[in-house]
């Protein structure tokens, strides 16, 4: 049924033998029907049946899947690794699902309407008609504290959430402070405990009451949840040791001069000098474009 | 002795059952039977049909032999076993009238963080052994809500101090401890959330004579200074005799006697009770 629906859908880019974003309708329809209930439960992380994938798990193929089941022949899509356009793993998965959807692509935030992402959250504020697919290693931020997946579905059943936090006061009693960096474990909408893949901490605050839909695919696990506009997202922290983003005062972007964006650290062997670029790559592009507009 | 007591815990008809079951089970197993196990079914009746009320302060004790039921019935009420039928209530919880088994997963656990401590035999069932010591003690203030590094660790270093632990050692893995000290955190974890009911099951057993008796000490003072409730289940007489006010014998899953501690001990009426506190003496 779903082959003749889609061939009359078919742009005339597509090579044939592929249906439309290279899954079958059924296994579309399956990730849907599992995307509307994480939508529904905020931060629980929904199982889904997942078929043979044109590459292998690990890389990025639960935010691939999620994208191919939602993506149309209008959407722009956008990709990005750490932050960057132009990486092995996004470049490879926006080539796969152009050759198989033949959408266009675009390196600015702001004019694509789905962006896939490992890592980051772009730096410019996305807008409630965009969506944020995030690819997820390890969607269980109990795995720290406990090995068994039986165990961890209990305590998300039951919101026992102690022996995270008796990890942070060790970190705390350890180093003087909270010691994970990516990946922070954080409260949705007060009840379930979410990995939030491993973005920084920077980033962490900017899924909170956010006007776009964010939606977690881990491939390898077969877990989907969802962050849906408008949701509270908390961080886990103490009434005396708070939360806290990443800390770049005084370092600018080498090529943008940003001061204000979350930034990789280069070393420069000849002069022995640490450098700061802007982690986004697309933002920092966008502005030395902006800057030499001016210049001119 | 007389004053009117109010009363923390009331537990009525709790059975446990492992095993299919059959009507008759309670009933063809216990003391006069001489056995737990259901001729019928097969099924062991671990306890059967003990009833009791805990008053505030007190210390009661369950004395028994080996597989009399007296830790099943600890388990259950911690809810760490699911009591097959019967009632427990808590004073400080639903108005003490309702039924703590029958209520959600949630609700018991509640219970369980706010309202219980517990002690097991062994030390490694009630703590981490990597976490630390104060990681332990902080583990249950956590589940009773308290969010504050500061303040947990204050309450830590004060229980460990109480419980005689030296506090160098409070960021320390009590994997790395003495069965004795590792006892003693266990204690102070268990008293953490100030419970209003202690339950302690056989904590002297293992222990060498004169960690015993320190550990003995400390659960007297503990119920001296801050009035904690406690239940201790022993199948040691002499711990009973220096720590319970009144005292139930259960064997094969039922009460047999139950009174005043010095009253059971000097004066036993039932004759296996008599069998226990002669063979001791």
């Amino acid at each position: 049924m779903s082959a003749t629906v889609n061939s009359a859908a078919t742009p005339a880019r597509q090579p044939r033998g592929y249906n439309f974003a290279f899954l079958d309708e059924n296994t579309k329809r399956e990730i849907r029907r599992k995307l509307l209930k994480a939508v529904a439960i905020p931060g629980y992380q929904v199982p889904f049946a997942s078929p043979e994938l044109p590459i292998a798990r690990g890389w990025g193929t639960g935010g691939l899947q999620i994208t191919m089941a939602i993506i149309g022949p209008e959407d722009v899509l956008k990709v990005i690794d750490q932050g960057c356009d132009g990486s092995v793993n996004a470049v490879n998965i926006r080539n796969l699902l152009v050759k198989t959807t033949g959408v266009d692509t675009t390196f600015d935030t702001t004019a694509a309407s789905i962006v896939q992402t490992r890592h980051r959250v772009p730096e410019e504020p996305m807008r409630a008609d965009q969506i944020l697919v995030l690819q997820v290693p390890i969607p269980e931020p109990l795995r720290y504290v406990e090995a068994s997946e039986a165990k961890t579905r209990e305590m998300h059943g039951e919101m026992d959430y102690s022996r995270m936090w008796v990890y942070l006061y060790e970190n705390i009693v350890q180093y003087g402070e909270i010691s994970i960096g990516a990946r922070y474990p954080s409260l949705v909408n007060r009840r379930y405990l979410m990995d939030p893949s491993p973005i920084p901490r920077w980033d962490v605050p900017k899924l909170s009451m956010s006007p776009t839909l964010h939606l977690f695919g881990a491939g390898r696990e077969k877990r989907i949840y969802a962050v849906p506009p408008h949701t509270l997202v908390e961080p886990l922290e103490f009434e005396d040791f708070r939360f806290r983003v990443e800390e770049f005062s005084g370092r600018s972007c080498l090529r943008c001069g940003a001061t204000d964006t979350y930034m990789n650290e280069l070393f420069d062997r000849v002069s022995g000098q640490k450098l700061y670029a802007c982690s986004d790559s697309g933002y920092c592009d966008k502005r030395r474009a902006a800057q030499e507009r001016r210049a001119d | 002795m007389a004053v009117e007591q109010e009363i923390v815990l009331t537990v009525r008809n709790l059975s446990k059952l492992y095993g299919p079951g059959c009507p008759d089970c309670l009933s063809l197993t216990g003391p006069e039977a001489g056995t737990n196990i259901c001729p019928r079914c097969h099924t062991i009746v671990a306890c059967n049909g003990v009833s009791f009320e805990l008053e505030s302060g007190e210390i009661l004790g369950i004395v028994g032999e080996s597989g009399s039921g007296k830790s099943t019935l600890v388990r259950c009420l911690y809810f760490d076993e699911d009591a097959t039928s019967g009632e427990c209530c808590f004073s400080a919880f639903g108005d003490g009238r309702a039924n703590a088994f029958a209520q959600t997963s949630q609700a018991r656990r509640y219970i369980r963080n706010h309202l219980l401590g517990i002690v097991y035999q062994n030390p490694l069932m009630g703590i981490k052994p990597h976490f630390t010591a104060g990681g332990n003690v902080a583990e249950k203030l956590l589940t009773a809500d308290v969010y504050n590094v500061s303040a947990i660790r204050q309450r830590a270093a004060a229980l460990l101090e109480r419980t005689e632990v030296p506090l160098a050692r409070m960021d320390d893995f009590p994997a790395h401890f003495s069965g004795g000290m590792q006892q003693r955190v266990q204690i102070a974890k268990a008293l953490a959330n100030n419970p209003p009911v202690l339950l302690l099951d056989e904590v002297t057993t293992g222990l060498d004579v004169s960690v015993q008796a320190r550990v003995l000490d400390l659960i007297k003072e503990i119920q001296q200074d801050l009035g904690i409730a406690m239940l201790v289940v022993s199948h040691d007489l002499g711990v009973i005799r220096i720590l319970a006010d009144r005292t139930a014998v259960m064997q094969h899953g039922q009460v047999l006697e139950f009174g005043l501690t010095d009253q059971i001990l000097e004066d036993p009426q039932h004759r296996y009770t008599q069998l226990l506190v002669h063979s001791t003496l």
